[in-house]
């Protein structure tokens, strides 16, 4: 064939990213989320892969330890039918001591088109983002975002909420109307600060429930809407879903919390807690669990429990945000480049 | 872009480019009674083709095919001593080939109506132009089963076959040039042009 292609728009050949919550406008994140129910379905076919993202490269780099995430990426990838390589710390030149830079660029070198990227420090993404041509896709940097932890969560939401289905039913921003508590240790949590973007973008009302020392120092900067309090048991029969956070057992030596045992007795989601909470309250937990610290083992299999959505949610939402950067072609309309 | 192409540069590839503009309309080719008359044409057609078949599947490939698979399968479900066939929808969007090159969003999600192995399907679209939409229509097919036959209905054929795909069952047979559009609904078929706005 002698035809000449058109060439995309403007913004071609110039890649996008997903490194924070802020990088999406609403019409993005509704999108999004609009384009996962496809994913769904493909996810749910005999034979779930399809061919759209053929000859693409996905690169997993990651500077910290993950399995669900790593092992979400890779799958929701390679059923677009990307190719995917793994980078992880711990068995490579980084040992050696080459810099995150070097290592960059030469993966950058090996020609991939995203990298997904974990670290333990706030702001790698944007800087990863600077060495290479590829689209970034943040799947942690420190306390700062987890931005596709917030999408699914989003998600299920979404499609397991009963109001949710009816504002989507009725054309409003999925979330308008629910509210949502996160409780836990906010201070330490990435997940919490995606998820308050995310859910007051789509219209929820987000409650923080936690201790003062598991509080960031200022909540100023993370939405007009917020509330913030301390009393778990005087929210809990208002809310529409309880986020739990994981307790980061390793902080325990920081002395936060007195004892685990005290922290489970104020605010750990126990059978009688979600046993006040509205008839189709969810709950969620972004994984991985301490059963019987942050929530009650009962808690976690009712069925009311959505915990095993979100993880089943994350391979089709992913695909779903790498299908939008790397293959639809149609610009993300939100975020100003930083 | 090569100033010697035969073609203009800017010219898509694709069945349905999204181009913007005013659709000035050159003419209706075919009335609503018209399309109503192609349903049960090709209905009849479709069932004396499978005579006595069982696992009919008609599906309609999202968005444009939706509406018109609607109908077929009600009027061959309305067609005496016949069993209704199950009706489905296929979006191809992620199987297309021209990923990367303009912007591709799918539509209608896709809803398939139990296993296709074994089964005769209906694949039903309103305009054949390329092929293209049809050939990662066959390609998507393959994720659901083996049908034991697939067969092509178009309301409209507007020709310029970029690959090597015949209908089986056709509306009508309308030559078009490439710098024009077609455009169907329930309502009716009608040709003309896209000015850029």
């Amino acid at each position: 064939m002698t035809e000449q292609l058109e060439l995309l728009g403007p913004t071609a050949g110039q890649a996008q990213h997903l490194r924070s919550i802020e990088e999406l406008s609403v019409e993005d994140l509704v999108d999004v989320l609009d384009l996962t129910d496809h994913m769904v379905e493909v996810c749910r076919r005999p034979v779930p892969k399809v061919p759209a993202l053929r000859g693409r490269t996905v690169l997993s780099l990651f500077f910290e330890d993950s399995t669900r995430t790593r092992l979400s990426f890779e799958t929701a990838a390679k059923r677009l039918s990307a190719d995917t390589m793994t980078f992880s710390a711990s068995s490579s030149s980084v040992n050696k001591g080459e810099s995150l830079r070097d290592t960059v660029e030469t993966l950058d070198a090996m020609g991939i088109d995203a990298a997904v990227v974990r670290h333990r420090s706030s702001g790698v993404p944007w800087q990863v983002s600077r060495w290479t041509s590829a689209s970034i896709i943040n799947a942690g940097d420190g306390w700062h975002q987890h931005p596709t932890q917030a999408l699914l969560d989003a998600y299920t939401i979404r499609t397991e909420h009963p109001a949710a289905r009816s504002a989507v039913a009725e054309g409003r921003r999925p979330l308008e109307g629910l509210h949502i508590g996160i409780l836990g240790d906010v201070k330490h949590s990435r997940v919490a600060r995606s998820n308050v973007q995310a859910f007051q973008a789509l219209g929820a009302t987000v409650t923080l429930i936690a201790p003062r020392t598991l509080l960031p120092p200022s909540v100023a900067g993370w939405g007009s809407q917020l509330t913030v309090t301390t009393d778990l048991d005087e929210v809990l029969p208002k809310l529409d879903v309880a986020y739990v956070l994981r307790m980061q057992l390793e902080r325990q030596e920081q002395a936060l919390v007195p004892t685990l045992r005290e922290y489970t007795a104020r605010f750990g989601l126990t059978p009688e807690r979600a046993h006040r909470m509205p008839g189709d309250a969810l709950v969620m937990h972004p994984g991985p669990m301490n059963r019987g610290v942050e929530i009650a083992p009962e808690v976690a299999d009712r069925p009311n429990s959505v915990i095993t959505h979100q993880v089943a949610n994350g391979v089709a939402l992913r695909m779903a945000v790498l299908y939008r950067l790397l293959g639809s072609g149609v610009p993300l309309t939100g975020g100003s480049d930083v | 872009m090569s100033a010697a192409s035969p073609r203009p540069p800017t010219e898509p590839s694709t069945a349905r480019p999204l181009r913007g503009g005013v659709f000035h309309v050159r003419a209706q080719v075919l009335s609503a009674d018209d399309i109503r008359r192609a349903v049960t044409r090709i209905a009849h057609e479709i069932v004396e083709r499978n005579r006595g078949d069982e696992h009919l599947a008609v599906i309609g490939l999202a968005n444009g095919g939706t509406w018109l698979a609607e109908a077929l399968a009600r009027a061959i479900a309305g067609i005496e001593g016949h069993r209704p066939p199950a009706a489905g929808v296929l979006d191809v969007s992620l199987h297309r080939d021209d990923i990367g090159l303009r912007p591709v969003l799918p539509g209608s999600i896709t809803t398939i109506p139990g296993s296709l192995d074994g089964r005769v399907v209906v694949l039903v679209d309103d305009v054949l132009y390329t092929g293209r939409t049809v050939r990662a229509a066959l390609d998507a097919l393959n994720d659901y089963g083996r049908p034991r036959a697939v067969q092509l209905a178009v309301l409209v054929d507007r020709g310029h076959r970029e690959l090597p795909i015949r209908p089986d069952y056709v509306g009508k047979n309308l030559p078009t040039g490439v710098d024009e559009e077609v455009r169907v609904s329930p309502g009716g078929v009608e040709i003309g042009t896209v000015v850029s706005s």
